[in-house]
């Protein structure tokens, strides 16, 4: 399975991929917009010069729902498929997953703390329960993958083998705890609990999307920085270490960013799986495992990818809408038994 | 230049090296014989700074092994483990090239780089396949490769070191890999190389360590090192010495 595309045909590839999803994502819904309006409408609100006679409804729905909500795929998608390529570089192994250190089930368990803790308050003022959730999940990530790699780490060496059972350990326990919130809950938070863990693109705003944002450029402008480092990794801790690498710090940085960055993104939109897994992977197959190609074209095809599972989530069931951890998950799993499967043949 | 003081490594109670005292000679190959569990690849990691020594130091240029920055040790210090964990679909050429992280020489010396290193461990032919489609012989010629280029073309102040380089080459390939490390260290860099093979010892190598018991049994020449005795006492292996008939270094046959 040699390298099938050039990293250029591959940019100019996902670059158009990424330009058509963003386009029906930014058209497609319960009202769908003519492509050419919406292309007048989004030029119009990113402040350009282009005649808008009978483009007010356009311009209303893409600038109040469909752009945030579209930026916020984008974001989630690129942020997703980055911790996942860190992920598979740290584990060094090719199937691993954000989830693995804990930071997808940390934050579940933060958002079922906020919600569950809400609720049994007797409802929190809707000027801050967003906020409040979003801030819970993120820090119950955080608080979580910092106790996976505290587990992990003795004299100042991390084994990455103890980080991944630390990391299964207590994404379980964390598991049960969301799982007596469930069982204690009543109807209602039972409801919203449930669409917050299948994940949804929906009710995106713009105060939700900013802390995203910049986690995602963050991240984004961060990982590349260790391409190399990732590279050598790959080869063996130790011989990373010949290499001249500060092995212990690039470890560092990759659980910080990966942390950060899920966190940020299950914060914004709920769990979404699959697309940390299964972008790295199909990126590697078509372009070969150089961190360097590798972090930049699973960003593109992270974002691409989960705008179309978006687009997915609103057609199918419209007016009514699918939560996207479903559509990932629908379209992900197969494809990694097929990856599965493939690699025995 | 890689010195080893007084070096000793313990693993729990046991005392799994002890005594160890080194200075690698610019231009050397210098071998490391002793059975499995001798403490070879422990005298390697601790060599290599992987392990910390319990007693004694290692020093690469007069400086603790220690306080080098990982670039400027790396262009200095190249180590080729016993076996290799990549488990992803680089090209050849890619893994060599990762030799050259830790220099900034640009992109066309690199490619020249590669290019010569891969010839030099007879690999020149793999070059544009998938890592992953070699086989576990082809695999070892490129991580031979792949030190090579860390420190190629090779200066003196530099050493290598290798975990038993030929564990699965075919005899000939056994043979061209010690002639790469031979002609590496004619430009100056000091090898020091683990190996089983005690023919192999005997025609590549200046000086021989014979370890036992993670203990420095015997320190010299091959002539000085590979008779009868310290082997049988070593090895627990009776052997035959004789000359070799062509080239007059000890050729050790078991009796």
């Amino acid at each position: 399975m040699n390298p099938v595309v050039l990293p250029r045909s591959l940019f100019i590839a996902l670059g158009l991929l990424l330009a058509l999803a963003l386009l029906l994502s930014l058209a497609l819904g319960p009202v769908s917009l003519p492509l050419l309006d919406t292309c007048k409408a989004a030029l119009r609100l990113l402040g350009l010069p282009v005649a808008g006679d009978g483009l007010e409804q356009a311009e209303l729905i893409i600038g109040q729902i469909r752009m945030p909500r579209t930026l916020l795929g984008l974001a989630v998608g690129a942020v997703l498929a980055l911790s996942g390529v860190a992920m598979q570089g740290l584990f060094r192994n090719p199937l691993a997953d954000p989830g693995l250190v804990g930071v997808s089930s940390g934050a579940a368990l933060g958002a079922a703390i906020a919600i569950v803790g809400g609720a049994s308050l007797g409802g929190l003022p809707d000027a801050i329960a967003p906020y409040l959730l979003s801030a819970s999940a993120f820090a119950g990530g955080l608080v979580v993958t910092a106790l996976v790699y505290r587990l992990g780490s003795r004299n100042g060496q991390t084994s990455v083998s103890t980080m991944l059972l630390a990391g299964i350990a207590l994404t379980a326990l964390a598991g049960a705890v969301i799982g007596l919130f469930t069982y204690l809950a009543d109807d209602a938070t039972l409801r919203t609990l449930t669409f917050w863990n299948l994940g949804s693109l929906n009710g995106a705003s713009y105060t939700r999307l900013w802390p995203l944002l910049v986690v995602t450029i963050g991240v984004g402008l961060w990982l590349p920085k260790r391409a190399k480092a990732l590279n050598a990794l790959l080869l063996g801790e130790s011989e990373a270490r010949h290499l001249g690498f500060d092995v212990e710090r690039v470890k560092r940085e990759l659980v910080f960013c990966t942390a950060l960055g899920v966190g940020a993104a299950v914060a914004a939109a709920g769990m979404i799986g699959f697309i940390g897994l299964v972008v790295p992977h199909l990126v590697r197959l078509l372009v070969g495992p150089d961190h360097r190609v590798l972090l930049p074209a699973s960003a593109l095809a992270g974002a691409a990818l989960l705008l179309f599972a978006d687009v997915v989530a609103r057609l199918v069931l419209a007016p009514a809408e699918l939560p996207i951890g479903i559509v990932t998950a629908l379209i992900g799993a197969p494809f990694f038994l097929y990856l599965l499967l493939r690699g025995r043949a | 230049m890689l010195r080893a003081d007084n070096l000793a490594v313990q693993r729990g109670d046991k005392q799994v090296l002890a005594d160890i005292d080194l200075s690698l000679q610019p231009g050397e190959v210098f071998g490391v014989l002793g059975p499995n569990g001798a403490g070879k690849s422990t005298l390697l990691d601790a060599l290599s700074g992987e392990l910390r020594p319990s007693q004694g130091q290692v020093t690469l240029d007069g400086r603790p092994l220690a306080s080098w920055t990982g670039p400027e040790r790396a262009q200095r210090l190249a180590i080729l483990p016993q076996t290799s964990t990549l488990n992803f679909a680089f090209r050849v050429e890619d893994v060599v090239g990762m030799g050259r992280l830790p220099h900034a020489t640009g992109r066309v010396r690199d490619l020249e780089i590669i290019a010569e290193a891969l010839a030099a461990a007879d690999a020149g032919h793999l070059a544009g396949r998938n890592y992953l489609e070699l086989s576990g012989g082809e695999r070892q010629r490129v991580h031979l490769a792949r030190v090579l280029a860390q420190l190629w073309p090779g200066a003196k102040g530099q050493t290598l070191l290798l975990d038993e380089p030929t564990s699965m080459l075919d005899p000939l390939h056994q043979h061209t890999t010690l002639q790469a490390t031979r002609a590496i260290a004619q430009s100056g860099v000091a090898v020091l190389v683990i190996l089983h093979d005690l023919n192999l010892a005997a025609r590549y190598c200046d000086r021989v360590l014979l370890l036992q018991n993670g203990r420095p049994h015997a320190l010299g020449t091959p002539h000085e090192v590979l008779q009868a005795e310290p082997l049988q006492a070593v090895f627990d292996l009776e052997v035959l010495v004789q000359r070799h008939p062509e080239r007059g270094h000890p050729l050790i046959i078991a009796r």
